[in-house]
């Protein structure tokens, strides 16, 4: 899978270097890389586990999407910017450094949206609607511009869907009211091939989202979503072009869903092994351990290391997650409203005395 | 009871555009009986009030509110040069610039989408969707995001989101531009629904929605929109608004800091005129047509309470209860479709309320579980004076057993 970038509709995007690396990571960068996908990939795969042993009900892997995931994550500013994500974004919320008992609690059904502080945390609540947070990213930009906030404080939204998601009508809605009002959001689309059963070719017409962007004037990058060298230069390109004014940006990362939709799904349905082994493409963990042995930055005893750093880790959010109890049933309640109705307080009342018996 | 003249008050347009462009001319003709001013808040001595439409009365709202909250938002289609297709957002723009007054693209579920987001980044955005029938394109943001964000963020992510709709029928308008949404909007969680009957409610109501951290629906019954009525200005500051009850349990005589009284002023319902044989309960457009339905019964004897409900979620079920408990008879009038509409709402509150004192069942008078008619036959849809009679004779003439 090649990356190529689709032309750009205005020329030339304005983006500068940012960050004080530039574009392209440094050596230090792509070891720090290494060490997230890797503990992105055990924490995935050990969460298909949990799910198997009964921690949690079900989980949303994301397999073969390490590098897409680590490496848009690891370029937002989180003093800054603002991350609205689906359902599978567990490779995104870990190189923000977003708490992971806190995320995986959504997994373990303890709170939809999860446990983490969104704002704190510059993660907005996990999403369950597909595309159903695509818009509020516009409206959360174009608000950067309306805050008040000196230029330099000012965000961008990065905005988390799929190849399944690109079908939906608030996607061009969204993109069309973010190239209207040149609003700073990166439309970061992870293909990764399938939208449960249905193949890309048979959910975007025209075989590629970014393609899409030319029609509403915004810029677009397709990449290969397996490299995270690639995703990372164009996150930084996307991000430099929203900060400089120029309005939203495009980014398509074509990976590969390597394991089921989630915990339920069975893949043995719609698609046989060789054609996932055919279609996966390289795995982004191994492209990315070629490099830095082929660079000399890292050897066998960092790699191992990563390794088990990964799997203390997963430990200790194994160990978080298993120790989440229920939340108080009183939460259902109180978090409906800032200011609660009195029916709502009769109900929560009487929960409480038929329920809780007090 | 019957063949009683069908409501006058109602601006019955010949077409859409004479309703949108008649922003002057318009309500002047209404008269004297076009003004409705609710008994409780004319009297009062030494407040400033104000001879308006319900149009200039929101407008005026959104002007006050955009003055003195910087981080209000008018959004929509249309709201901007043009001043909105009601001319509720005119002159805004004009006044607080096109960043803060601004037109979307023609799209319902950007503009609500957008909304959330714009809540996010700490804004409180009014939008406008321009006809009730428009929101059902948006109903994916406004149901699964709009109404759960501060739930799903655990308190994190307040919405402070005002969402304006004109609604209701009653101006001849094309398909899908009479819908009354309030029981699909009071059925889900998270959201507030309010609908103003009168240039004073619309002022305040307006103003109070938009200051509350909470996602409010905000149904303008647009059939009211040219119609003048008393605007008293300082109501709820001084507290002084007799007819208003409040949901929190505060009433307006034992609130006591300013803020209190202002809430007190504008939550719950408000009785309009009283009366002890019956309580005709309504909202919207249908609160003026019930106090015409009361004033024809008063030729009969018959003494009408109106009630006022203001507040569709939440219901203000003690307010409810004192009049009905009082009167023992209910007929609640609305124009949406009667199955699963706010009435049985409002009727299964007033029984379990009152069951021990109610001489008949609540009855309801309703709009029919029809699609919403074209022009030549809402009349025949939304309830009339004569089909109300009929039912406050129905439940008049109930005998038990």
């Amino acid at each position: 899978m090649t990356a190529h970038s689709v032309p750009h509709s205005d020329g030339e995007t304005g983006a500068g270097e940012t960050g004080p690396s530039g574009k392209e990571p440094t050596g230090k960068e792509l070891r720090a890389l290494y060490q997230l996908m890797v503990a992105v990939r055990h924490l995935d795969t050990s969460a298909v586990a949990w799910q198997r042993q009964g921690l949690i009900p079900g989980y949303a892997p994301e397999l073969g999407q390490e590098a897409a995931q680590v490496g848009s994550g690891y370029a937002v500013d989180l003093s800054r910017d603002f991350v609205f994500p689906t359902y599978r974004e567990m490779g995104v919320a870990r190189a923000m450094g977003v708490d992971m008992v806190g995320y995986m609690s959504t997994h373990k059904a303890s709170w939809h949206g999860g446990l983490y502080d969104p704002v704190k945390s510059r993660l907005a609540p996990i999403q369950a609607v597909v595309a159903g947070s695509v818009l509020h990213a516009v409206g959360w930009a174009h608000g950067q511009k309306l805050s008040g906030l000196p230029a330099e404080k000012q965000g961008v939204a990065v905005s988390y869907f799929g190849d399944g998601a690109s079908s939906q009508g608030d996607v061009h809605e969204a993109m069309n009211f973010a190239a209207v009002m040149k609003a700073p959001v990166v439309f970061f689309t992870q293909n990764n091939g399938w939208a449960i059963s249905v193949p890309t070719e048979r959910q975007v017409a025209g075989g590629s989202v970014a393609a899409r962007a030319a029609g509403y004037g915004i810029p677009a990058l397709q990449i290969d979503g397996n490299d995270v060298v690639a995703v990372v230069r164009a996150m930084r390109t996307a991000l430099a072009h929203c900060r400089a004014g120029y309005g939203p940006m495009v980014i398509e990362a074509m990976t590969y869903r390597r394991g089921p939709h989630s915990t339920s799904d069975d893949p043995g349905r719609y698609r046989t092994l060789d054609s996932e082994s055919a279609d996966a493409g390289t795995d982004p963990i191994l492209m990315l351990r070629d490099r830095l042995l082929a660079e000399g930055l890292a050897d066998e005893a960092f790699f191992a290391a990563a390794l088990e750093s990964a799997k203390v880790e997963e430990e200790q959010v194994r160990a978080g997650v298993g120790a989440l109890a229920a939340r108080p049933g009183s939460e259902m309640f109180d978090f409906v409203f800032q200011e609660s109705t009195p029916a709502l307080t009769g109900q929560a009342r009487r929960w409480r005395e038929e329920s809780e018996h007090v | 009871m019957s063949n009683s003249p069908i409501d006058q008050m109602d601006v019955h347009s010949s077409d859409l555009e004479a309703a949108q462009h008649n922003v002057d001319a318009a309500g002047d003709g209404a008269g004297a009986e076009g003004i409705n001013q609710s008994p409780e808040i004319a009297a009062q001595p030494g407040h400033r009030t104000e001879i308006m439409s319900m149009q200039q009365a929101l407008n005026l709202a959104l002007r006050e509110i955009l003055g003195s909250d910087p981080k209000a938002l008018v959004l929509g289609e249309d709201v901007g040069v043009l001043g909105g297709v009601f001319r509720i957002t005119d002159g805004l723009q004009n006044e607080f610039g096109a960043e803060r007054v601004f037109d979307t693209p023609l799209a319902e579920s950007g503009i609500l989408g957008m909304s959330v987001g714009l809540a996010m980044a700490g804004l409180h955005p009014i939008p406008e969707v321009q006809f009730d029938g428009f929101s059902y394109p948006a109903v994916n943001q406004i149901v699964c995001q709009l109404a759960r964000m501060n739930y799903r963020s655990r308190g994190t992510l307040p919405m402070p989101v005002t969402l304006r709709v004109p609604s209701f029928g009653g101006i001849r308008a094309p398909e899908l531009h009479g819908e009354s949404l309030e029981s699909l909007f009071a059925h889900v969680p998270g959201l507030k629904v309010v609908s103003p009957s009168s240039p004073h409610e619309a002022y305040h109501l307006l103003k109070y929605a938009a200051s509350r951290p909470d996602p409010v629906v905000f149904m303008e019954p647009k059939s009211r929109y040219w119609q003048k009525g008393e605007v008293v200005f300082d109501d709820g500051i001084s507290g002084s608004n007799g007819g208003s009850r409040s949901h929190g349990g505060a009433s307006a005589s034992t609130a006591v800091s300013s803020g209190a009284t202002v809430a007190s002023a504008n939550l719950g319902s408000k009785v309009v005129r009283t009366g002890k044989h019956l309580t005709l309960i309504a909202w919207g457009a249908m609160v003026s047509r019930c106090l015409q339905v009361a004033e024809l019964a008063a030729e009969d004897g018959i003494d009408i309470e109106v009630l006022d409900l203001r507040w569709l979620k939440p219901i203000d079920a003690e307010g409810l209860a004192a009049s009905v408990g009082k009167t023992r008879r209910a007929v609640v009038v609305h124009e949406g479709p009667l199955t699963a509409g706010l009435g049985a709402e409002v009727a299964a509150l007033a029984t379990e309320h009152c069951f021990g004192s109610l001489k008949a069942p609540v009855e309801r008078v309703t709009g029919f579980d029809v699609p919403y008619p074209s022009g030549d036959l809402e009349d025949e849809y939304i309830p009339n004076i004569d089909r109300i009679l009929f039912g406050i004779q129905r439940v008049l003439e109930y005998r038990r057993g």
